[in-house]
């Protein structure tokens, strides 16, 4: 897509909460944001690794849970609960990689949704930490260079610059050397080998790097609901961010965004006329993998394509 | 001593239930290589469906029937309406099974609402049952029978019938299946109804004890993973052991570690996994 | 001389299929060796067991005097060891310089970068249109894979090996299912291969291969029949029984 596109995007994220009637929408912008990320994250390696996770949740509740816990129960500063979160969950995430990938497929698949489930559990059984069901409230939002972000729209251009920065990471990540060695691996995997690349090394860094990616947006999201409860972490939720990545267009920069954008559209503002929201996008989602499998991204290529072709 | 001999009776009786969603799953992907993740939402939906039946003024036992009938009939559909067209494309396959699943748990809660909703044993089965001076719940005890019902039947099916020689070899050896002639897009058909239908009665009939509630399916879709993880895929016995094996230990877990026990759920798959990816019984890696 | 290639005494078993019996191969630095056999006789089983796709249950394979047989495939790459496939294993989405690029990336530290374009990047750019030119295909570098032929796409597979500077390259049947034209073509790209490249080539086209090589063995059921220099290969009675038998 040409950059005059991106510009033009950019443009409209920068001015969105002057546009936006009222702090409703723009709390929505930045909740769009957040799931963004989450959906970037993911798309490393649903996406560009070829490996589907179903547990990707997990990393917003290690992050969230860890960032909160530091910051109600011992009261350290945000910047230092972050770093930690995010460190941590980045570590776990490295340690859960190396027994997902003696797996591939289906197997997969399972194992990261069972890890999944294994931190939703925890956060639901061990009560004495977690809260249990109740969660842990009561999160700040850290005040960014003096601004107090309780602002709507001071909270957006936060989330907006975290988003930025995401993207950008990301991009240059896929767009670098060691990206298209990540592709590689998800096109030909044997011929990688046979080429001298280290297939596992390499799906094992993409595995980790999503983690690191994913608790930032764990971050943001603990400090957008300054809440946190096992729900988040659930099952559905995996499945929602796969939803997204899938619908919006695997293994391209823009699809993640797109999905995320779908999705919590979709929750937020046609829920208020549709009821079973949930319904439509689990048809949408279903019309999109039987007859647009690459997305929207891709759908959209296809109608610029076809405009474009001389007849 | 009751203590063991209580937990023990609970861990048959959910050993029972999750094979009727383990069996399912295992011979749908030994099948088809297809990962059902709808099946947990099945589940739910029998039991939903029976639950309308019974308070229609109907007997459990035709609530059951209708179960078997409506959520194989949906099985059904979704196999030729949309698994059919994905042949070829596991992932996209179960992906598809994702969305249908979200349709599946949205509708039931937009049909039936967001309480759960108990369901009660019949009347010839509520109770309990004395047994070495100790009460056991009857319908626990009939959850067991009827399960292994279901099991030999299963199992009459697959090694007595030609159906079932067909569905053997084609979970073996699909390519060699079809090239003797083996009714592939059939047999493909047969089995998920089957799966699906399969789940549907599970549903129903562990409602007495699980209820039926929204997240349900959301519940039991992790843990008949683990199951088949743990049992192998496309095996009948590695679903029955597996399930009685899970039930035990679910069961034990949750009265003795009751905050561990979610947790101690997955370690047996972790660790077969890690050590025998196939699975205890399993006759193809996943 | 010492070999660059030695075979010793390598066993296979699949279940209870032995599908590599005892082979013994040795290949010297230089030399075109080939593979024959009829279908079935394990000669791919036997490049997966030397590039490292597949573990050998006993015996040993040594690259340059260096014990491999514990290696794995991407190890056996990093020491100069290239092979292409029988069926075509090409990225299918990229275009043709992207393949060869990244072939070229296998080795190089380059390929850790996180930073920077790949598509970019200079130095790779440059290696990679001499290597296409190299097998003919330089003025189709930037079609997509789709675009091209079948014939073309085997030159690739072939070019994307040669990106990896072997020393030894592995030949699975790289004539396989080409026209006639295309078939001269590409015997003409491997005659004009550097001799500082070993070959040891699987291929049915006898009237090529025999011309091309200098030694060849005589694979049956998983073991080495024969072995020696063309004549005496062909000459050997063993062979024409294997072959005129069927």
């Amino acid at each position: 897509m040409n950059r005059i596109f991106y510009i033009a995007v950019l443009a409209v994220l920068l001015v969105l909460p002057l546009i936006l009637d009222g702090t409703y929408y723009t709390n929505l912008a930045s909740q769009i944001l957040i799931a963004a990320i989450f959906a970037m994250s993911l798309n490393l390696l649903v996406g560009y690794a070829g490996l589907t996770s179903l547990g990707h949740a997990g990393y917003l509740g290690l992050a969230a849970y860890i960032s909160s816990w530091l910051t109600v129960k011992l009261g350290w500063n945000h910047a230092s609960t972050a770093a930690i979160a995010i460190m941590g969950t980045t570590v776990i995430a490295g340690i859960f990689g190396l027994i997902a990938l003696r797996a591939t497929g289906i197997s997969f698949l399972m194992i990261t949704l069972a890890f999944g489930q294994i931190l939703w559990g925890l956060a639901y059984r061990w009560a004495s930490v977690t809260g249990g069901d109740n969660g842990i409230s009561g999160i700040a939002r850290p005040h960014f260079f003096g601004l107090d972000l309780g602002e709507a729209s001071y909270f957006y251009y936060f989330t907006l610059f975290i988003f930025l920065l995401v993207w950008i990471a990301i991009a240059i990540l896929v767009r670098s050397p060691f990206g298209a060695t990540i592709r590689g691996t998800k096109d030909q995997p044997r011929r990688m080998s046979a080429l001298g690349f280290n297939v596992w090394l390499i799906r094992w860094i993409t595995f980790t790097a999503c983690g690191f990616f994913g608790s930032i947006g764990g971050i943001m999201y603990v400090y957008y609901h300054q809440f946190i409860s096992p729900h988040s972490l659930s099952l559905a939720n995996s499945a929602e961010m796969l939803l997204m990545v899938i619908a919006g267009g695997a293994g391209t920069l823009a699809g993640p965004v797109i999905g995320a954008a779908l999705v919590m559209l979709l929750k937020n503002v046609a829920s208020q006329y549709v009821d079973h929201w949930v319904t439509l996008l689990g048809l949408v989602f279903i019309f999109i993998v039987m007859f647009i499998p690459g997305g929207i991204v891709a759908g959209f290529m296809r109608i610029k394509n076809a405009i474009n072709t001389p007849k | 001593m009751s203590f063991w001999l209580i937990q023990s009776l609970n861990s048959l009786a959910l050993g029972g239930v999750l094979f009727t969603l383990a069996a399912g799953f295992s011979l749908i992907f030994g099948l088809m290589r297809i990962a059902n993740l709808s099946h947990g939402a099945y589940f739910m939906l029998g039991a939903y469906v029976g639950l309308s039946v019974i308070e229609a003024g109907h007997s459990f036992y035709l609530a059951i029937l209708a179960a078997a009938i409506a959520i194989g009939l949906l099985g059904c559909i979704v196999e030729w309406l949309i698994l059919r067209r994905l042949a070829g494309n596991s992932l996209s396959q179960v992906l598809a099974t994702l969305g249908v699943a979200f349709v599946i748990a949205d509708c039931s809660l937009w049909f039936w609402g967001g309480d759960p909703r108990p369901v009660a044993a019949p009347s010839l089965l509520s109770g309990g049952v004395q047994i070495f001076g100790q009460t056991f719940p009857l319908y626990r005890i009939a959850l067991v029978i009827f399960s292994i019902f279901i099991a030999l039947g299963l199992w009459l099916l697959l090694e007595k019938t030609k159906l079932g020689v067909m569905i053997r070899a084609s979970v073996d050896d699909r390519q060699m299946a079809q090239g003797i002639g083996v009714p592939a897009t059939k047999l493909f058909s047969i089995v998920f109804c089957l799966g699906a239908a399969l789940a549907g009665v599970g549903g129903i009939a562990a409602a007495p004890i699980l209820s039926v509630y929204p997240g349900l399916d959301a519940d039991m879709l992790p843990i008949a993973l683990v199951v088949v993880i743990l049992g192998g895929l496309g095996s009948l016995m590695g679903a029955f052991i597996g399930s009685f094996l899970i039930g035990f230990i679910y069961s034990f877990g949750q009265a003795l570690f009751p905050d561990l026990a979610y947790i101690i759920l997955f370690l047996p798959m972790l660790i077969i996994l890690a050590v025998r990816p196939r699975g205890l019984f399993g006759r193809i890696t996943a | 001389m010492s070999p660059i290639l030695e075979v010793s005494d390598l066993s296979k078993s699949f279940g209870g299929l032995k599908v590599t019996k005892g082979v013994n191969l040795t290949v010297n630095p230089g030399e075109r060796h080939l593979l024959i056999g009829p279908n079935g006789a394990g000669k791919t089983t036997l490049f997966n067991l030397i590039a490292g796709d597949l573990a050998s249950d006993s015996g040993s394979i040594k690259l340059n005097g260096k014990n491999i047989t514990k290696l794995t495939t991407a190890k056996r790459a990093q020491l100069d060891l290239a092979r292409t496939y029988q069926i075509l294993t090409l990225f299918g989405k990229d275009n043709l310089i992207s393949n060869v690029k990244l072939a070229l990336l296998g080795k190089m530290s380059l390929r850790w970068k996180c930073w920077g374009a790949f598509l970019t990047e200079c130095a790779l750019d440059e290696k990679a249109l001499d290597i296409l030119e190299k097998v003919g295909l330089g003025p189709k570098a930037n079609l997509p894979l789709e675009q091209t032929s079948y014939g073309e796409k085997r030159r690739l597979e072939i070019a994307m090996a040669l990106a990896q500077n072997p020393t030894i390259l592995l030949l699975d049947e790289p004539l396989a299912g080409l026209s006639t034209e295309e078939r001269e073509t590409i015997t003409t790209l491997l005659q004009g291969i550097n001799r500082n490249i070993t070959i040891l080539m699987i291929e049915h086209d006898m009237a090529v291969a025999l011309a091309f090589a200098d030694r060849v063995t005589l694979l049956h059921y998983g073991e080495v029949i024969t072995s020696g220099t063309r004549q005496e290969v062909v000459n050997d009675p063993r062979t024409k029984e294997i072959y005129l038998g069927h």
